[in-house]
């Protein structure tokens, strides 16, 4: 005998169908869209190479000047940038960063500028202090608002009113594979290199030169880490949609077969009747 | 002329990857000319006029921001934006300037709409200055 109807598992044979096109769809937007965003990582990334470079040469080099953006402080208050998706359905993108932050303020006095709307959401949810909820879309972010940001970041730092600035983003390491992590901007931390006295002029002085640079630097690791997670965001989106496919392909399969046997049963038992009664 | 190897690079990717005989840009503390076989140096830049040399050909651009670098001959511009003279977009200047003579005329604005009006200012009369003699 059958167990369902034959009508009720062809409905759910053309749900499962729709819910494949719609996921199918999805998939291609966001490989379309992870071409663009891979191809703007790559070109941002000499940027940083250079600029972080320039830093630890100046900061290894120069053993007699102190800048506060140098020296450890005793952390009282906390500031996390965190960024995360516009959207959701793109597995665990959004909740890996936000729980890897979050494991990491624990006991914290911490302020959160969130990027992106999940992140924007899930902060002023759970009572966080926000420094700002402007950036809502993070799609949208320009390396305008990185550099005011990073303005902003070093005012407060130098006033004393954060210890450290971190930030929270999700590294692109490759399509199919994405790690949250986090970073220290400021105190700038960099490993002294050892052998490497090269004699450098600065123009006008060392501090100065230092000064004007580290906002600089700030803006240009906020804007990669930015183009490193809506890269990530893509990719994850396209490995969860094109699993989600799959799913739905083996489902209607699945469902295909059932479907068969319910109209052979029927047949069967219709048959079995018609010869019973002869 | 003897020339060194110049790379530009901004945010947005490789603007300039060659060899060039002669670069002037306005660092801060105003206009640095570098010619081949300068002592390492690095200058936080202003906005400005860029000019660079190659094969006696001058090139102009606008040059906002960022740092140079000079090390071991190697000379390194990182410029938060950079855009050659021939490809500024004169229209977006002039409304970027209309803008910001509005605010600046407005005496009710802020101070801090204020500062960043003029840097506005300043960004869109170097890339006007930069366009107009290409």
């Amino acid at each position: 005998m059958a167990g369902v109807s034959t009508k009720e598992i062809k409905n759910r044979i053309r749900s499962m169908e729709s819910t494949k096109q719609i996921t199918k769809a999805m998939e291609m937007v966001a490989a379309s869209k992870l071409r663009h965003a891979q191809a703007r990582v790559q070109n941002s990334r000499p940027y940083f190479e250079i600029l972080y470079s320039a830093i630890s040469d100046i900061v290894s080099s120069n053993s007699d000047f102190s800048s506060p953006y140098l020296t450890r402080r005793p952390v009282k208050k906390s500031c996390y940038i965190v960024i995360a998706g516009d959207r959701g359905l793109a597995g665990g993108y959004n909740s890996n960063i936000i729980k890897l932050v979050q494991s990491q303020m624990e006991g914290k006095d911490v302020t959160v500028l969130p990027i992106g709307k999940k992140a924007v959401d899930h902060f002023k949810s759970h009572g966080f202090s926000l420094l700002t909820d402007r950036y809502m879309e993070a799609a949208d972010v320009t390396v305008g608002d990185c550099f005011s940001i990073a303005k902003q970041l070093c005012k407060a730092y130098l006033s004393g009113e954060f210890d450290e600035i971190i930030i929270g983003y999700t590294d692109f390491v490759s399509v199919l594979s994405q790690t949250p992590s986090t970073l220290s901007m400021l105190p700038v931390l960099t490993e002294a290199k050892e052998g490497r006295s090269c004699d450098i002029v600065y123009e006008p002085d060392s501090i100065t030169v230092f000064d004007a640079i580290i906002p600089e630097y700030l803006s240009g690791i906020l804007y990669g880490a930015l183009c490193e997670s809506r890269a990530a965001e893509q990719a994850a989106r396209r490995t969860a949609m094109d699993s989600a496919t799959q799913n739905a392909d083996e489902m209607i399969a699945d469902l295909s077969l059932k479907f068969n046997q319910a109209r052979q049963a029927a047949i069967t038992q219709e048959i079995t009747e018609i010869v019973a009664g002869s | 002329m003897t020339s060194f190897s110049l790379k530009i690079v901004t945010p947005d990717g490789l603007v300039y990857d060659g060899q060039a005989e002669e670069l002037i840009v306005r660092s801060i503390s105003g206009d640095i000319g570098v010619l081949a076989g300068h002592i390492n140096c690095v200058a936080p830049l202003g906005m400005g006029r860029a000019t660079v040399v190659t094969d006696g050909k001058k090139r102009y651009a606008a040059c906002i921001g960022g740092m140079l670098s000079v090390v071991n001959g190697a000379v390194t511009l990182v410029p938060t934006t950079f855009e050659w003279a021939d490809q500024i977009d004169t229209r977006r200047v002039d409304a970027s300037y209309e803008k910001a003579q509005q605010v600046l005329n407005d005496k009710t604005s802020s101070d801090t709409d204020l500062r960043l009006a003029e840097a506005r200012l300043h960004r869109a009369l170097v890339r006007r200055n930069v366009a107009s003699n290409k």
